[in-house]
């Protein structure tokens, strides 16, 4: 005490959390400890599948074997690359207006009843409302171009976006909020460190419902009024009724689509959340 | 009327919204003054609105009717609640109030100070509450405070402890000629550093006492100081 320091000796339960018993909470079940289940459940739907192909021996039901092949024939052709490029670019775009537009609008109704009163009907509305009747909508006015198909996608999923991040809004801790008026703090670092680390959650949850969704819209509108695009040549195999390459496209563009969640998203998830672990 | 330099608070009337029935008054012609380098311990039972008006001083609360003058100048605060941002380090969380333009103390002497030395790349989950209060208070006195207002900062601390950091930032407090304005329920930690004691007692709470502490040097008068306040105040010996 002789220098205004003082001594840890008279704490009240102490040190609840050794940093042994903190790491023997960070293993969880997630990490490499599930792939193998995961794995095992991708090959019985293989297997699922191909035994169905199988007993079934119809070309409405090809094989996996048929479909991958037919999928290398395309890859090697050139088309399947341009249209899954295409796609791709369609929804990253639809995509980023969509998270955008639905957290910011999302984020203010939360914060002020006044706003969420006036964005709120618009928003029941657009949930109703069916993405066909927006998609077609959407052409008739904008006209059939790539604008209106990234706008028809992004009135059709910012909705979904807006609920959860008011939903996240509404629930920032008040009592942080009244920490960074006393200190005074800048809205940028409010932002930053005080509201942000609480929306990561929900921000997490509606970009991985977001991204499923989005791509399921894209090729609805690339169906209905693109010259290109996994939709286009989706329509164009239904017409010919070529299931093999319906199921090509659908497969390989839905493990990319799984593979940008699992490469990209989740290990994004996981950072923002470390703390949650390591508590 | 106080100078610019000071604290000045009074509250009229202050009463708390009740589902289907009369507001209830909690707080009535409460008002007191505070000059720079004055450390004020307001006493009271618990709910007696101490925290109340620590929260119109800081103008958390603003559905009250009189008025509120906070000298100007940096305010360390410590809440009820630690209130630290659990993903952030414990350096991290005192970094976070030390806005642009602020000296930047040594934060991991700062924590030493209050007695958490090592801890400083910790999360606050991985402290008991009476350390987490303790970072809550290294926060406060991080950003040099003009003005530092403490709702029970001691709470939770065994009484050695609690005394030695309430001797800790009386000493602070002085040096700095900083206004404290400290709620507490322990008469021994007012009698310890405080200059002046305010009690709030009754329903709606008003001031029933502002008396001034005398030299700590001379033991007689702070006896009687405390015998008086026991006398009047019998909760206060009930807490102590």
């Amino acid at each position: 005490m002789d220098d205004g320091r003082i001594d840890d000796s008279g704490i009240e339960g102490a040190s609840v959390s050794t940093p042994a018993a903190v790491l023997a909470r960070g293993r969880s079940t997630g990490g490499l400890g599930v792939v193998p289940i995961r794995a095992l459940s991708v090959l019985s739907l293989l297997a699922a599948w191909w035994l169905g192909a199988r007993w079934a021996a119809s070309p409405q039901l090809p094989g996996p074997g048929r479909v991958v092949a037919f999928a290398w024939h395309e890859l090697l052709d050139g088309a399947l690359p341009v249209n899954i490029a295409i796609t791709l670019a369609r929804v990253i775009a639809a995509f980023a207006a969509a998270m955008l537009a639905g957290s910011v609008a999302g984020y203010l109704a939360g914060r002020s009843r006044r706003l969420y009163a006036v964005i709120d009907p618009w928003v029941v509305i657009a949930l109703n409302l069916p993405v066909l009747v927006v998609v077609v909508l959407t052409y008739i006015w904008v006209g059939l171009n790539d604008v209106a198909a990234v706008l028809a996608v992004t009135i059709a999923k910012a909705p979904t976006v807006f609920v959860t991040i008011r939903e996240g809004a509404r629930a920032l801790d008040p009592q942080l909020e009244e920490l960074a008026r006393v200190y005074r703090l800048s809205l940028a670092r409010r932002l930053r460190h005080i509201e942000a680390p609480q929306l990561l959650p929900y921000l997490a949850a509606a970009a991985r419902s977001g991204l499923a969704i989005t791509w399921k819209i894209v090729l609805i509108v690339e169906l209905l009024g693109r010259p290109n695009g996994v939709g286009f040549a989706l329509n164009l195999y239904f017409q010919s009724f070529n299931v093999t390459g319906i199921l090509a496209y659908g497969c390989v563009f839905a493990v990319i689509m799984l593979v940008a969640e699992t490469v990209l998203l989740q290990p994004w998830e996981r950072r923002a959340n470390g703390w949650r672990r390591r508590a | 009327m106080a100078g610019d330099g000071a604290l000045d608070i009074h509250i009229d009337a202050k009463a708390f919204a009740v589902p289907c029935g009369a507001p209830r008054p909690v707080l009535c012609d409460v008002g007191f003054t505070a000059l720079p380098g004055e450390i004020l311990a307001l006493l009271g039972r618990s709910g007696s609105g101490k925290s109340t008006v620590l929260r119109i001083a800081l103008g958390l609360d603003r559905d009250f009717t009189g008025h509120v003058r906070m000298p100007p100048g940096r305010t360390g605060v410590v809440f009820q609640e630690p209130r630290l941002l659990p993903w952030l380090t414990l350096t991290e969380n005192l970094r976070l109030v030390l806005t642009d333009g602020m000296p930047v103390p040594d934060l991991a002497d700062l924590l030493d100070t209050v007695g958490l030395p090592g801890v400083a790349d910790r999360l606050p989950s991985e402290l008991s509450l009476g350390m987490a209060r303790r970072v809550s208070l290294a926060r406060a006195l991080a950003v040099d405070p003009d003005t530092l207002v403490l709702d029970e900062p001691f709470a939770s601390l065994d009484r050695r402890l609690g005394a030695a950091l309430a001797a800790m930032v009386g000493e602070r407090a002085r040096r700095r000629r900083a206004i404290v304005l400290l709620a507490t329920h322990e008469l021994e930690h007012a009698l310890a550093i405080s200059d002046r004691i305010l009690v709030l007692s009754g329903h709606p709470a008003t001031l029933a006492a502002d008396v001034t502490v005398p030299d700590r040097s001379d033991p007689r008068a702070l006896d009687g100081l405390r015998d008086t306040l026991l006398g009047r105040f019998a909760f206060l010996g009930a807490d102590a």
